[in-house]
């Protein structure tokens, strides 16, 4: 058999991986783009719309409040995780007994599937908490289950983003703080001046990954709420998942997932610019 | 001198004490599980004490029930096939095409393009393919386990390509020509040279590869949905209304679904915390 050239070989390593990922990403992507334009239910015949789909999407109360749910949830998440693993970096970091075993056990829920974790605590909020206050509970409330989710959820994620600011605390020079301490920088000043902005890069993964993570929110949902009470706690991805496959509304919801995705790519394009200029200022 | 030596050698016990304390964030819905899944529901009174002391009798009974309930011998089998070979196409796959386009792109205009359009994948939501693929795989007669592969091979596509050219920018390419000179072949000379020092970027990859699939509800739930077959997370969702409210087998079943995950974290837990803080550090 005659030798194919280095060019000739990546060439047949390449073609087949690119066919395949287009039949798997880019060929649905399409399709779900071509069904937005229809309103299939998801069986039978359907009709081309037009732009109906899109027209409706803004007028809908549903979606709209699956949006600011989503939103709400993605936005307090992120801060209440990034804020909480800080801390938490910085005390792992500290000079403590113990460290890698204590690392060790604060990683663990990044591990843990998210629905069984979401039951687990479902239990905790259903039984426990009302039993410790004396209150009902919190799933029950549509004032509160969004913010059951938000634990959860935050529980899982801070265990990643601590080890992260770890890594991140673990790049700053001891020197550093030695030089900072004699120009009288300790405790809060010391963190502000000199270890946050360089760990600035650490932060901005943290923030691009965790915005992305809570924005797909789902499996937590599935398990503590199912969307519920009266629709309080429906993210955009179970709205699509719960309506779309079974609700008859494949069509429309197929708009409303061309929507997100331009909302998805969209908030990328701005927190890596916005980051990636922060960055460079210093 | 003296003095620094002494301020670096002071443990900050406060904070260690501290530490250990907030490990009962993690511990407590753990433990609550625990002890949960080992009573029996006669031993579950109303009050809290009801659910969180020891049980009287540790009985592995409800593990029993669990495993005949959630036909749990056949949701693990699929859990660790379904992980197992995605986790092995994809080192051997997404570590070729990271090689392939990695090596090219750089004078290559066609490779630049589709290194750029598999690491754009990144930014597409499952949302808005999961119709469409629901739809596709049957079809294509894959809408089982191994659908869920392929799609899990092209889900995964843009992060570990990303990776693995990554890395290969540290790998001097004289390495490859020393074996060229020996007459080697692109396709030798990858096998032989460049995938055994891919090492540390394959415990990367297969680390977030497992994690995410091992972990991951909602693409078993739409594709495999119908095929009576579940995943190891998927069979908690299907059979959580069996369960009732019957927590002591629920939480028996739960426990049996983390349980594999937990002792692969024991067993390789350095190996786990590495490769979740390269993969996204990196």
């Amino acid at each position: 058999m005659k030798k194919l050239s280095r060019n000739q070989t990546f060439l047949l390593i390449t073609v087949p991986v690119l066919a395949l990922f287009f039949c798997f990403n880019t060929l649905p992507l399409i399709k779900g783009l071509i069904y937005s334009f229809t309103n299939f239910k998801g069986f039978g015949s359907y009709d081309w719309v037009g732009m109906r789909n899109y027209a409706d999407l803004f007028t809908d109360a549903r979606v709209g409040k699956s949006y600011l749910f989503t939103f709400k949830f993605a936005l307090v998440a992120t801060i209440l995780t990034n804020v909480i693993a800080l801390l938490l970096a910085l005390g792992l970091n500290g000079k403590i007994r113990a460290k890698s075993a204590l690392r060790g056990v604060y990683f663990v829920p990044r591990i843990l599937g998210g629905l069984v974790v979401g039951y687990i605590f479902g239990y905790i909020f259903t039984y426990i908490l009302p039993a410790v206050t004396g209150g009902s509970s919190m799933l029950s409330n549509t004032n509160t289950a969004w913010l059951a989710i938000v634990i959860v959820a935050a529980w899982q994620s801070i265990a990643q983003t601590t080890l992260i600011y770890i890594s991140g605390l673990q790049t700053v020079p001891e020197d550093v703080y030695e030089a900072g301490a004699i120009d009288g920088a300790t405790g809060w000043k010391s963190f502000k001046e000199l270890t946050f902005p360089l760990i600035i890069p650490f932060f901005s993964i943290n923030m691009v990954l965790s915005m992305k993570d809570f924005l797909m929110v789902f499996d937590q949902i599935m398990a503590l709420t199912k969307g519920g009470p009266a629709q309080s706690t429906e993210s955009i991805s179970y709205l699509i998942y719960n309506n779309g496959m079974g609700g008859g509304q494949f069509g429309f919801q197929s708009a409303n997932a061309v929507i997100f995705f331009i909302v998805i790519v969209a908030i990328s394009v701005f927190q890596l610019n916005f980051t990636g200029k922060k960055e460079e200022q210093l | 001198m003296k003095q620094k030596n002494k301020v670096a050698a002071t443990t900050n016990w406060p904070l260690t004490i501290l530490l250990i304390a907030g490990c009962l964030t993690v511990i407590f819905p753990l433990y609550m599980a625990i002890v949960i899944a080992f009573k029996k529901p006669t031993e579950m009174t109303n009050d809290i004490a009801g659910a969180l002391s020891l049980p009287k009798s540790w009985s592995l009974e409800n593990f029993a029930e669990a495993m005949r309930v959630t036909d749990f011998w056949h949701s693990l089998g699929y859990s660790v096939m379904i992980t197992v070979a995605t986790v092995v196409l994809a080192i051997l796959l997404h570590s070729l095409a990271g090689y392939a386009i990695g090596r090219s792109m750089a004078k290559n205009k066609f490779y630049k393009f589709s290194y750029l359009y598999i690491v754009s994948g990144m930014f597409v939501p499952f949302a808005i393919l999961m119709m469409p693929l629901v739809k596709q795989t049957a079809q294509m007669g894959v809408d089982n386990w191994f659908g869920v592969i392929l799609c899990y091979l092209v889900f995964y596509m843009p992060m570990n390509v990303m990776l693995y050219t990554g890395y290969l920018k540290n790998i001097p390419i004289a390495l490859e020509e020393a074996a060229f000179v020996d007459g080697a072949t692109t396709w030798q000379t990858y096998w032989k040279v460049i995938f055994p020092i891919m090492g540390p970027m394959h415990a990367t990859v297969a680390v977030l590869t497992a994690l995410g699939t091992w972990n991951d509800v909602m693409t078993p739930l739409v594709i495999m949905s119908g095929t009576g077959a579940n995943t190891l997370p998927l069979a908690q969702l299907t059979f959580q209304t069996q369960f009732g409210t019957n927590y002591n087998l629920a939480f028996a079943s739960y426990l049996l679904a983390l349980l594999p995950i937990l002792i692969f974290y024991l067993v390789c837990q350095k190996q786990i915390i590495n490769g979740v803080v390269n993969g996204a550090v990196k």
